[in-house]
C-alpha cells in the first residue's frame, strides 16, 4: 500500500528548539529517507515553504478569489510530506513513529486511493 | 512480435549464462543489455537465424566487458570471451525457466522484491515497464531490483533444480500476486497492468509445461484462465465495476473457460487437492452457469467448506458466508459473519462491511444495509470500489419506501 506521511509543525516552538535538536531532526529525516531509498520503498517527498507564502484560491460562481496566506488559524500546519510504499500498516506506523517531527508535533499517515479494484464483489 | 520473442527467450538466455558463469546479478544485467540491443537492432536488421544464440553471444560479450573493468576478475575475462555460443542450443529450456523462478522467489526476498525480480529476470520486462505497472518511480523499482539481486548474491542462493515443494508454493504465490496486480486494472488505459495478467499466465503455463503432473500448478493456471475470462464483463466502458451476478455473461471468453474447466477437471480427478484447484473449481462452477440464477450454489458452498478445511482463513469464511446465504438464506450468512466480528484480520476490512451490507439488503433490512455500504465505501482505498459501494448505498435511499 502506498502511504503519504504528512508532517505538521508549530512554527513558533520550532524556533524555540535548541540548535542541536534542529540538527538531530535533519539527521533523523535523512536517515529514514536513506533507509526508504535503500529498501526501494521511497516514492518521493518534499518540504513546503513557509505558510506565509501560501495563496488560497476559491472559485465562486465562476469567479476566482485569491487571498494571501492560509485561512486556518490552527496552531499546527503542514510543512512537508513523504510518500512511500509499505507492505503492511505496521511497517508504515514504524516509519511514522520514528519520524522526528512526531516527537514535537505530529505526523499523519494516510493510505492513497488506487484506481484498481480487487476481484469481483 | 519481437517483444514476445524476447520475453520468451529471456529466461533461456539468462539460464545459460548463469549456469556457465554463476554471478546471477552480473548475468542479469548483461542479459537486459542484450535484450535492449535486440529490441533496437532486430526491427531494422531482421531477427537473426538463431535468436537465442545471438542473445547469448551479445550478453556474454557484455558480461566480459563489465568484468574487464573489474581488476580482480581479469583472469576470468578470457574464459568468458573464449566461450562460443552454443550452436545447437540444447538447453533444457524449461528447467532454466524453473530454476530462475526458484531463484527469484527465494524466501530471503520479500514479495515485492520477488515480484520485481521475477518480472525482470524471467519475464524479460524492463525496469521502466515494471515501474509503470506498479505506479512507482523508475528509480524506486530499480532500487528494489538491485537490492534483490544483491541479496541473491549475498545469500549465495544456488541456481539449480530440483527445488523443494515449499519453494514451488512460493513461486506459485508470486505468479498469483502478479496475476492479481494485472487483474485489478479497471480501465483500458492500464495497459501495462493488463500485461501483467498475460505475463503471469504465460509464466504459469511454462511451469505447467515443466511440471504437468502437479495439481496445484494446473489449478493455478486454471484459476487464472477462468478469472481472466470474466475481464471483459467486469467493468463498464466508463470503468464502473459490475458484480459477478450482474455481468453480461455473453462477454466472457469461452475459449479461456473451456481450457480452464478442462484443466481443473483433469487435475481434480488425478492429484491431491489443494487450494488453487479448489478456487479454480469454484470459478468453474460460476463459469458454467449460463445465468447468475443458474449458479449451483450448493456446489459452491461445498467447495468453500473444502477450501476452509485445507487452509482456514477469514477471507474464505467471508466468501463462504455469501454461498451459505444463497443456499440457506441471508440470515444463515449473517450468523456466520458474526463469528468473524472479533477477528482483527477481517473485521475492519471493507470487504467484510460490503458482504454484510449485501446480506442485510437481501434480508430486507434496508437501513442497516445502507449504513453498511457507506461504512464499506469509507474503508476501501479503491476508487472504483468506493464508487460502486456509494452507488449501492444511494440506490437504497432512492427506492426507499415512503
Amino acid at each position: 500500500v502506498k502511504y503519504m506521511l504528512l508532517i505538521y509543525h508549530n512554527p513558533a516552538n520550532f524556533q524555540e528548539l535548541p540548535e542541536d535538536e534542529h540538527d538531530a531532526i535533519m539527521r533523523d529525516v535523512d536517515a529514514i529517507v536513506a533507509e526508504l531509498t535503500e529498501s526501494g520503498e521511497l516514492i518521493g517527498g518534499e518540504g513546503l515553504a513557509d505558510p506565509s507564502q501560501t495563496k488560497t484560491v476559491r472559485v465562486r460562481d465562476g469567479v476566482p478569489v485569491v487571498t494571501d496566506g492560509p485561512f486556518l488559524e490552527s496552531k499546527e500546519h503542514l510543512v512537508g510530506y513523504c510518500m512511500f510504499e509499505a507492505e503492511t500498516l505496521d511497517r508504515a506506523l514504524d516509519i511514522a513513529k520514528r519520524w522526528p517531527d512526531a516527537r514535537h508535533w505530529a505526523v499523519e499517515i494516510r493510505p492513497l486511493m488506487v484506481h484498481e479494484a480487487g476481484t469481483e464483489m | 512480435v519481437i517483444d514476445d520473442l524476447l520475453r520468451r527467450l529471456a529466461p533461456q538466455v539468462l539460464g545459460t549464462l548463469v549456469r556457465r558463469h554463476g554471478q546471477f546479478d552480473a548475468c542479469e544485467d548483461a542479459v537486459q543489455e542484450a535484450l535492449l540491443a535486440a529490441s533496437v537492432q532486430w526491427p531494422d536488421e531482421g531477427v537473426p537465424e538463431h535468436p537465442a544464440s545471438w542473445l547469448i553471444a551479445v550478453a556474454s560479450r557484455r558480461l566480459a566487458d563489465h568484468q574487464r573493468s573489474e581488476h580482480a576478475r581479469r583472469r576470468r575475462e578470457e574464459a568468458v570471451a573464449a566461450q562460443t555460443p552454443p550452436g545447437d542450443g540444447r538447453v533444457p529450456e524449461l528447467d532454466d525457466t524453473l530454476a530462475l523462478l526458484f531463484l527469484c522467489c527465494h524466501p530471503a526476498l520479500r514479495p515485492p522484491a520477488q515480484i520485481a525480480l521475477t518480472l525482470r529476470a524471467v519475464g524479460g520486462l524492463t525496469t521502466a515497464e515494471i515501474a509503470t505497472a506498479f505506479f512507482v518511480p523508475e528509480a524506486t523499482m530499480a532500487q528494489r531490483i538491485s537490492r534483490a539481486k544483491q541479496r541473491v548474491r549475498e545469500t549465495g542462493i544456488p541456481f539449480q533444480l530440483p527445488p523443494g515443494e515449499e519453494r514451488l508454493r512460493a513461486v506459485l504465490h508470486v505468479l498469483y500476486l502478479i496475476f492479481n496486480e494485472g487483474y485489478s486494472a479497471t480501465s483500458g488505459s492500464d495497459l501495462q497492468r493488463v500485461e501483467l495478467t498475460r505475463e503471469a499466465i504465460r509464466l504459469t503455463r511454462a511451469v505447467h509445461r515443466a511440471l504437468p503432473g502437479d495439481g496445484e500448478v494446473t489449478g493455478l493456471l486454471a484459476l487464472m484462465l477462468l478469472t481472466d475470462a470474466r475481464r471483459p464483463a467486469r467493468t463498464r466502458p466508463d470503468g464502473t465495476l459490475v458484480p459477478l451476478a450482474e455481468q453480461d455473461r455473453s462477454l466472457w471468453d469461452r475459449e479461456s473457460i473451456r481450457e480452464g474447466v478442462a484443466l481443473v477437471t483433469g487435475s481434480l480427478s488425478r492429484t491431491r487437492v489443494g487450494p488453487y484447484q479448489v478456487q479454480a473449481a469454484i470459478a468453474a462452477v460460476h463459469a458454467e452457469a449460463e445465468r447468475a440464477e443458474d449458479t449451483d450454489w450448493p456446489q459452491v458452498l461445498a467447495l468453500y467448506e473444502l477450501l476452509e478445511r485445507i487452509g482456514p482463513n477469514p477471507m474464505v469464511t467471508l466468501n463462504r458466508a455469501v454461498a451459505l446465504a444463497m443456499v440457506r438464506g441471508p440470515q444463515a450468512g449473517l450468523d456466520l459473519l458474526a463469528t468473524l466480528e472479533a477477528d482483527d484480520r477481517i473485521a475492519g476490512h471493507h470487504r467484510y462491511a460490503a458482504v454484510r451490507a449485501h446480506l442485510l439488503e437481501l434480508a430486507g433490512d434496508r437501513a442497516a444495509a445502507r449504513a453498511g455500504y457507506r461504512d464499506a465505501a469509507r474503508r476501501t482505498t479503491s476508487v472504483p470500489e468506493r464508487r460502486y459501494l456509494d452507488a449501492c448505498a444511494a440506490r437504497l435511499v432512492h427506492d426507499a419506501p415512503a
